[in-house]
């Protein structure tokens, strides 16, 4: 019940920052999604040792939280909602792998360094995805895959899909709520009604298709979905990606800490 | 389960996608010959449907605690194999996108676990089979049930695959399996009694719709050839990207750190950092890899890849300090910067209201 509310709460929150007009919110969706890419591909690419050397990767999501306005804390909230899997699996490594090692001066099993390197991995790739709807929009986002070549079949399903999701979230809240209201102190919905409660929203959804269906051929739907924006990559989107992709590729082949580190501490001696 | 892309490798991640691409471009073509647009808006509303479904507690009898729907059986019941697998697709990309369940990075491999198993596999090779006589509850329950647990079972058999594919986790192969399957078969059992459930009551309902679907009109049926032609594919595909990926790194699916490591050494040959090495010399406690080598240029790559075998260590005390005070210089850097960033932004926005 709860989680349904928080779910639509989510959704909108995501809806609104993408409305925000900042620099990196009017740069063009492809640009903002093939650097999503490939700043993902470079954080997955590091050696599950490697914790340092992802740490450069951190200026990508602080700068675009700085420069589109988005909020720190909600972000933080949903990375901590879904870390829990990742941590799940890799608070193993230190049972697996309990090999010690002395890292300045410390003693440390190697089974936390793959420990650490995953969950910042985790934070990292979780963080861009939230970042990327955040200063995209679903609409957008699904313009930029049609520029990529993917079917107007899909895409068109997937707005619809996003589209009505609050619509039926707000269906089956209310749903669960008249039933929690005439089973009070139930932890679920029992046995004997899984069928008749699920069924019976299917078959309004069901009916619900059609009548969105039948309305947009009434208003003239030939299948395209128009969004009414068909711009072209310009300059300055062009160099977004250049520019943040040539930084990730510059980190994956340096390391860029250890070099810094080098010269302060070369420096100090 | 959903993957997550901190525990992928690009090789592993990039190749899902690439699988999945195909099979959602093969459910399109299908889509596309055997309906009109019609289906679209259903498509799409059932996406929906199954995203809010899933929020739905169902209470698990005996045992006082509760079960999620998947949907992925459902919707490939409901709507046919390849209009459910591109359903599926969409609310996992969603899912992605606003709840960074699964990364985007593992959509392919979420697709795959989740959707290509139940579309695919247990609809027509399970599903398809118990009800070939017709439908009864009887049936209907058997069939949702078995291709239910089948589905989950292959699905987190993938992701214990992927995950030990990409070797970013310790865990032994054989030990996340038997984490792994049992606690899906529990899983798949109530996703099975739930599903059932749900198309026992649309077929009493109306039987209209579970019919033309299982007849395949308008929803086209899967066949065993095509089936198979796809899985040779995939997995020429996987083999051949990862035989390509092992051969150019001789420890296999990892890119090596080594290698990247050892030509910034080689570059490095100013004062600075001789002397730092031989700095690190003196101080080494794992005196099998790090600096110690990189005066001397031509064995380097030998030594550094002797040592790689040896030891998997990844830091040396000599310099792991400068590693630190570079990693905490870095990430302050990074936060500095976005905080002086949002503050200039602030005071910006102040004189333009005040002004």
């Amino acid at each position: 019940m709860l989680n349904i509310m928080n779910s639509i709460y989510d959704i909108r929150l995501l809806d609104d920052l993408a409305r925000r007009e900042t620099s990196i919110h009017r740069l063009h969706p492809l640009a903002k999604l093939l650097t999503t890419a490939v700043y993902l591909i470079v954080v997955v690419s590091f050696d599950r040792y490697e914790i340092s050397r992802l740490l450069p990767l951190f200026f990508y999501p602080i700068l675009i939280f700085a420069f589109a306005e988005i909020p720190v804390k909600p972000i933080l909230k949903r990375l901590l909602w879904v870390e829990p899997f990742v941590i799940g699996i890799g608070i193993l490594n230190p049972v697996f792998d309990p090999q010690m090692i002395t890292f300045a001066g410390l003693e440390i099993s190697r089974g936390w360094i793959t420990f650490l390197s995953i969950f910042t991995k985790g934070s990292l790739t979780v963080i861009a995805a939230l970042l990327l709807i955040a200063v995209t929009g679903m609409d957008k986002l699904a313009e930029a895959l049609r520029m990529l070549r993917v079917p107007k079949v899909f895409v068109l399903q997937l707005l619809l899909t996003y589209r009505y999701i609050s619509v039926l979230m707000e269906e089956v809240g209310t749903t669960l709520r008249a039933y929690s209201l005439r089973a009070p102190g139930q932890k679920g919905i029992q046995r004997h009604v899984w069928g008749s409660l699920v069924g019976q929203m299917f078959l309004r959804t069901f009916d619900r298709a059609q009548r969105v269906y039948q309305a947009m051929i009434l208003r003239g739907f030939t299948g395209e979905y128009i969004t009414g924006s068909n711009s072209k990559m310009r300059l300055k989107d062009f160099a977004f990606l250049a520019g943040w992709s040539l930084f990730f590729i510059i980190i994956r082949l340096f390391d860029l800490p250890m070099l810094l580190g080098l010269i302060v501490t070369g420096v100090i001696r | 389960m959903h993957m997550a892309d901190a525990l992928l490798s690009p090789a592993v991640g990039v190749t899902m996608w690439a699988v999945t691409a195909g099979a959602a471009a093969y459910s399109i073509k299908k889509v596309q010959e055997d309906m009109d647009e019609k289906k679209i808006p259903l498509m799409g509303v059932m996406g929906a449907f199954v995203f809010a479904a899933q929020m739905i507690n169902f209470a698990i009898p005996g045992t006082g605690s509760s079960g999620h729907l998947g949907g992925g059986m459902l919707l490939a019941i409901l709507l046919g194999p390849y209009a459910g697998f591109l359903t599926m697709a969409s609310v996992l990309l969603i899912q992605a996108l606003f709840f960074a369940d699964g990364g985007l990075l593992a959509f392919g491999c979420n697709v795959f676990n989740l959707g290509f198993y139940t579309c695919f596999i247990a609809y027509p090779f399970i599903y398809k089979w118990f009800t070939r006589k017709g439908i009864n509850s009887k049936r209907l329950l058997a069939a949702c049930l078995t291709a239910a647990i089948v589905a989950l079972q292959l699905g987190s058999f993938s992701v214990v695959v992927e995950t030990f594919l990409s070797g970013k986790t310790e865990l032994p192969f054989s030990t996340f399996l038997l984490i792994m399957q049992p606690i899906h078969l529990a899983i798949g059992v109530v996703e099975g009694l739930v599903t059932a459930s749900v198309v026992t009551f649309v077929w009493k309902a109306r039987p209209e719709i579970l019919e033309t679907v299982l007849r395949g009109e308008a929803l086209g049926s899967v066949s065993l050839k095509k089936v198979l032609a796809g899985f040779t594919l995939g997995a020429v595909l996987i083999g051949g990207v990862f035989s390509w990926f092992a051969s150019t790194n001789p420890d296999g699916l990892e890119w090596s750190m080594f290698k990247t490591a050892g030509t910034a050494e080689l570059e490095a040959n100013d004062g600075l950092h001789t002397s730092l090495g031989n700095l690190q010399n003196q101080t080494a406690i794992l005196p099998d890899y790090g600096f110690k080598t990189s005066g001397n240029g031509e064995n380097e790559a030998a030594v550094s890849k002797d040592a790689e075998k040896q030891s998997r260590s990844f830091v040396d005390a000599g310099t792991s300090v400068a590693g630190l005070v570079g990693g905490a210089l870095t990430l302050g850097l990074a936060a500095l910067s976005g905080i002086a960033i949002s503050m200039v932004k602030r005071r910006r926005k102040k004189a333009t209201t005040e002004g």
